[in-house]
């Protein structure tokens, strides 16, 4: 929505891999294979969207990158800082954060809207008295488009709508750069989701944030993003900016996930040649060899089943991982 | 005669609290073989109107008037064994979640033969014959080796296209789907709907599409009914209400979704707070959130006004529109005068 203050990543990603140990039977254990060798930067200011199936590890990149998940291997490189020490980690924490999906279920029912917003402040004493917490309270519910009324209401008490904002302004607390939004829109009826998506947009004009917005509902991740970036079963296949990904996808599996959005326009819709996609996504644990997309895919040959094709810049800032992208397009 | 007739429907359920008028007064045909879409607010009523067509309310909730007829027979007060024989027989109902209609400790195979059993004269081996029929039909592949196995087993497309499976057995003259690809992958949800929109040619059966996507709604619907607080505010084809909406609150609803024309600018939200059912205002329920209410709006609610032969309409909008076009005329006074325009 915002233009990208300057072309300086405030997140370099390289080769990130987490594997979660999973349980399959007695005293044996695999690795599910959950985010499996990605790279990619975020820019500072900007919104990149990711998007792909459920189970894809869209949740696992954000957490990961929050280092609420150890990555298993790979870089993540802060505001041209690699993080390596726990310090490191301590330090990215009062800069980066998380807005949750579900303002249901992430807010503690029994305390106070004012003590929700306040916990992260609680957390790394940002405030010398009881005051100039209340204060910093009071502005962060402004800042969201709360009536400071409700500071000793119970968040049980609120709308859905309401609650996220509620939950926004508490991860707003830290005065962080980077927030991952991790389904922040898709609990909410449409109407009040038109309300947070505007929001995140003001908020980011304002504050200069940069964000990583996950969601499922695509047209939402479109208004939203400047760049996309594409999942499939723990790896990115394609990552370019909004307009090309709707417009101009190369990749097999994100053209078929582009055809398969539902336009709220009869006309378009009618007129739509889907892509169809027969099949249902692989196990994590029991991931194809070579491309993770060539079981579904119309193009696989034999190649694709061999080797696993990189994440290559096709055209500037335009990444694709498949071996036909070239001949297909 | 339409195949399902809805006259003044009115939903309530008794709480503590007081009662919740759920659904209050709608009326609507559904004819044989078209896609009808219900769209409007969480708890505008969409699932409360499937749950009383199907008289499955919770304990809480009754029917307090009007008439469902299906294929001229009267529904309301038919008695649960008359419904009984309606259910899963002549109108089906899916879910959002494919649980809610799955019983876990039973194979598929036993789940979709018992619903044949129950509903038709086909002995077993004809009900196993029939079921794995059905689970190809939706695109299943190896139905043998399927119905041996648990919903467990399955993805969550798969179990929805089991409980499509299901539904279908019978062959049922109305599908009613609520919101039932809510909880799919995009990818998913195409593969479902496409699915829905074959076999609803093939068998020619009506459905009720449930949904708050406004592109399911685009892609498969033939009608559209809006609804909000328990009423249909707008009612049309689906042309109509995309292009053409006439009630402010459909316009709100269409302004505020992101489309390939929004795209980097600021959306335009409907202002205000969700109604609430126990505290219902006097004139139009939209009133208190709609940017151009007017007196009257306040006052007195809107009846439904027909806009042309495809579209109907309860907003005091079109009245005001009317009067400044000059399609309203008021002839001189020689019995009540009236002057409800501003
Ligand atoms: N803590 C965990 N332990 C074990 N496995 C996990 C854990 N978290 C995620 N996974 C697995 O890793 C894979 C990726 O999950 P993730 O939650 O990142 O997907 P997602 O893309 O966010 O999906 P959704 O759209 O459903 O939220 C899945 O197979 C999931 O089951
Ligand atoms: N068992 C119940 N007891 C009391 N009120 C109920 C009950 N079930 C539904 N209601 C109320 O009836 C109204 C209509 O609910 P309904 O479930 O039909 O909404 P909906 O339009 O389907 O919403 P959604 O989009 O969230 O599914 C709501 O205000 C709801 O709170
Ligand atoms: S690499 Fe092969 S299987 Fe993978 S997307 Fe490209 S063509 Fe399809
Ligand atoms: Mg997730
Ligand atoms: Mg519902």
């Amino acid at each position: 929505m915002s233009n990208t203050q300057n072309n300086k990543p405030l997140i370099e990603v390289k080769n990130l891999k987490k594997y979660f140990d999973i349980n399959t039977g007695m005293f044996r254990t695999r690795a599910l294979k959950a985010v499996d060798d990605v790279s990619f930067d975020i820019m500072k200011g900007e919104t990149l969207g990711l998007v792909g199936e459920s189970g894809c590890g869209k949740t696992t990149v954000g957490r990961t990158l929050l280092h609420l998940y150890k990555p298993t291997s790979g870089e993540i490189i802060y505001d041209g800082k690699p993080i390596k020490t726990k310090a490191d980690v301590n330090v990215c924490r009062k800069k980066a954060t998380l807005v949750f999906q579900d303002p249901y279920s992430s807010l503690n029912p029994r305390m106070t809207v004012s003590d929700i917003i306040a916990e992260p402040l609680d957390i790394h004493k940002m405030y010398n008295t009881k005051e100039e917490r209340r204060e910093r309270v009071l502005e962060l519910m402004a800042r969201v488009g709360l009536n400071s009324e409700h500071a000793s209401r119970y968040a049980h008490e609120f709308s859905g709508g309401q609650r996220q904002r509620i939950g926004i302004a508490r991860s707003l607390a830290i005065n962080p750069d980077f927030i991952v939004c991790d389904e922040p829109v898709s609990a909410l009826d449409v109407s009040i989701q038109a309300q947070v998506i505007n929001m995140f947009g003001e908020l980011q004009e304002q504050l200069g944030l940069t964000y990583l917005f996950i969601a499922h509902d695509l047209l939402v991740v479109r208004h939203i993003s400047n760049r996309i970036a594409v999942m499939y079963l723990g790896k990115m296949v394609e990552l370019t900016d909004a307009d090309t990904i709707y417009n101009r996808p190369l990749h097999p599996y994100s053209k078929a996930l582009m055809s398969a959005v539902p336009m709220p326009d009869p006309n378009i819709a009618r007129a739509n040649q889907r892509i169809p996609l027969t099949g249902d996504i692989p196990s994590p644990l029991n991931a194809p060899s070579g491309c993770p997309f060539r079981t579904r895919c119309a193009h696989a040959c034999e190649r694709c089943s061999e080797e696993t094709p990189a994440f290559r810049e096709i055209e500037k800032g335009h990444f694709v991982a498949c071996h036909r992208v070239e001949e297909l397009n | 005669m339409a195949l399902l007739e809805i006259n003044d429907l009115h939903t309530s359920f008794f709480t503590d609290a007081g009662e919740v008028k759920a659904v209050n007064g709608i009326s609507f045909n559904l004819e044989r073989g078209k896609v009808l879409g219900i769209v409007g607010e969480s708890g505008s009523g969409k699932s409360v109107t499937a749950y009383s067509i199907m008289q499955i309310l919770a304990s809480t909730g009754k029917i307090v008037g009007g008439s469902i007829k299906l294929d001229g027979e009267e529904l309301v007060n038919s008695g649960e064994k008359t419904m009984r024989k309606i259910r899963g027989n002549k109108v089906s109902i899916i879910f959002q979640d494919p649980m809610t209609s799955l019983n876990p400790t039973h194979t598929i195979g036993h789940q979709i033969m018992e619903s044949i059993l129950l509903h038709t004269d086909r002995n077993k081996k004809e009900a196993y014959a029939r079921a794995v029929e059905m689970l190809r039909l939706v695109n299943i592949n190896e139905p043998e080796k399927r119905m041996k196995q648990y919903p467990h087993e399955l993805s969550g497309g798969m179990r929805q296209r089991v409980v499509i499976a299901m539904a279908l057995a019978c062959e049922p003259d109305i599908l009613i789907a609520d919101e039932p690809t809510t909880a799919l992958d995009v990818t998913i949800q195409a593969q479902i709907l496409d699915l829905m929109t074959s076999l609803q040619k093939e068998l020619g059966m009506a459905i009720i599409m449930i949904t708050h996507d406004l592109g399911v709604v685009a892609q498969m619907c033939d009608e559209v009914i809006v609804m909000y607080a328990g009423s249909i505010c707008e009612q049309g084809t689906a042309d109509e209400i995309f292009y053409n909406p006439r009630h402010e609150y459909t316009k709100g609803l269409m302004r505020s979704i992101p489309t390939a024309n929004t795209f980097g600018q600021r959306l335009q939200p409907i202002t205000g707070t969700p109604i609430d059912l126990l505290n219902m205002p006097a004139g139009c329920p939209f009133a208190p959130r709609c940017d151009a209410a007017m007196k009257v709006c306040i006052k007195c609610k809107a009846e439904r006004m027909q806009i042309n032969d495809d579209h109907a309409a309860a907003c005091w909008m079109n009245v005001k529109s009317g009067v400044e076009s000059g399609e309203i005329e008021f002839a001189p006074a020689d019995g009540e005068e009236k002057s409800e325009n501003e």
